[in-house]
C-alpha cells in the first residue's frame, strides 16, 4: 500500500515518483542540492533526453559528469568548467616544453661525455600538439587571458566545424 | 514580414529576433550549428539565462564556453567535459613523471643530486578530478576552491 518516497528531481518537480522514474536511481532524495543545480543549469527535460539516449551502465557516470558541470557552470557562469581546460592545457603545453628542454639537455650532455656516441634524440612525437587535437576536440587555449580575437584563432586551428566564435 | 538578417537561434526557434535578442551578437545566422548544438544540450531558455547571468562585456567568452561544453557533450555524451579534465590531468601527471626522470638522469650524468632542478609545481587545481568517473559522486572539485579564479586576475 505504501509507495516510496519521492525522489529529489520528483520532490522539486512536485510530481509523482513512479518506480520506473528515470531520475530516481540517480538523484536520491536525501541530496536535493544534486538535482537541483543540473536542474537550473540544463533543465529537467533536457536531463532526462540525455539519460535516455545512454546505456543504463553509463547513467551514473553522466550524471556525475552533469553535476560536475552544473556545479563548475554555476560558480563560473563565464568559463564554467572550460576554465579548467585552459588552466589544464596551459599546463600540458608548458610541461610539454620543459620536457624537450630536458631532453635536449640530456642530449646535449650524452654527446660531451661521448662524442662517438651520437645517441638519436629521443623526442616522442606523439606528446607533440594538444591532447585534444588527438581526440579531435576544437582547443580552449589562453582564452582565459584572451580577447574573443585569440579564442577565434585557437578555435579556428582545430575546429571540425569552421566559424563558431563570434567577434 | 520577417525580417531576413534573423539570428540563428530565432531563425531555429522561428521567431521574430528584437533588436535586443540576447542570441543575435553570439548566435550569428551564418553558423546554425552553433546554436543546435547549445540548444540541444541546454535549451534555449537555459542559455539565455546563462547569458544574462554574464557580464555584458564577458557574454562573447560565455556563449563560447557554453558551446564549447555543448559540442563536447554531443561528442562524448558520457563525460562531456569532464572527461577531457580526467585525461588532462592524467597527461600532467604522466609528464611530470617522466620529467622527474629526466632531471634525475641529468642530476646523475652531471653527478649531482636529484633534486638539481626545482620539482614541478604540483597542479592541485581540478586535480580531485583525477580519479572520475566515480560512481553517483558529483562532489565539486577543487577546480574551484577559492584559490582558483586568482588564475583569471592574471590576465
Amino acid at each position: 500500500m505504501g509507495g516510496h518516497s519521492p525522489c529529489a528531481s520528483c520532490k522539486l518537480l512536485r510530481r509523482r515518483c513512479t518506480k520506473d522514474c528515470p531520475f530516481a536511481p540517480y538523484f536520491p532524495a536525501d541530496d536535493p542540492h544534486k538535482f537541483a543545480i543540473v536542474h537550473k543549469v540544463f533543465g529537467a527535460s533536457n536531463i532526462s533526453k540525455m539519460l535516455q539516449e545512454l546505456p543504463v551502465h553509463q547513467r551514473a557516470d553522466a550524471v556525475s559528469s552533469l553535476v560536475y558541470e552544473a556545479n563548475a557552470r554555476v560558480r563560473d557562469p563565464v568559463y564554467g568548467c572550460v576554465g579548467a581546460i585552459s588552466y589544464l592545457q596551459n599546463q600540458v603545453s608548458e610541461l610539454q616544453m620543459q620536457l624537450a628542454v630536458a631532453q635536449a639537455e640530456i642530449f646535449c650532455i650524452q654527446m660531451q661525455q661521448d662524442p662517438m656516441a651520437m645517441p638519436t634524440p629521443q623526442f616522442d612525437d606523439d606528446d607533440e600538439g594538444s591532447f585534444l587535437l588527438q581526440h579531435n576536440l576544437p582547443q580552449y587555449l589562453n582564452f582565459a587571458s584572451s580577447s574573443s580575437n585569440v579564442i577565434q584563432e585557437s578555435f579556428k586551428k582545430e575546429s571540425p566545424f569552421g566559424r563558431d566564435m563570434v567577434s | 514580414m520577417m525580417n531576413s538578417t534573423r539570428c540563428a537561434a530565432c531563425k531555429y526557434l522561428r521567431r521574430r529576433c528584437s533588436p535586443d535578442c540576447i542570441f543575435s551578437p553570439y548566435f550569428p545566422p551564418n553558423n546554425p550549428q552553433r546554436f543546435l548544438e547549445v540548444h540541444r544540450i541546454y535549451g534555449a531558455s537555459n542559455v539565455a539565462k546563462m547569458l544574462e547571468k554574464a557580464p555584458v562585456n564577458q557574454r562573447a567568452e560565455a556563449a563560447n564556453s557554453i558551446h564549447y561544453e555543448a559540442h563536447c557533450r554531443i561528442k562524448d555524451p558520457v563525460y562531456g567535459c569532464a572527461g577531457i579534465i580526467t585525461l588532462l590531468n592524467q597527461q600532467i601527471n604522466d609528464a611530470q613523471c617522466e620529467l622527474a626522470k629526466i632531471q634525475a638522469e641529468i642530476a646523475a650524468l652531471n653527478g649531482h643530486h636529484a633534486d638539481i632542478l626545482p620539482p614541478y609545481q604540483q597542479i592541485t587545481d581540478a586535480s580531485s578530478f583525477a580519479n572520475y568517473p566515480v560512481e553517483g559522486d558529483g562532489a565539486f572539485p577543487a577546480t574551484h576552491d577559492p584559490s582558483f579564479p586568482q588564475f583569471y586576475l592574471n590576465s
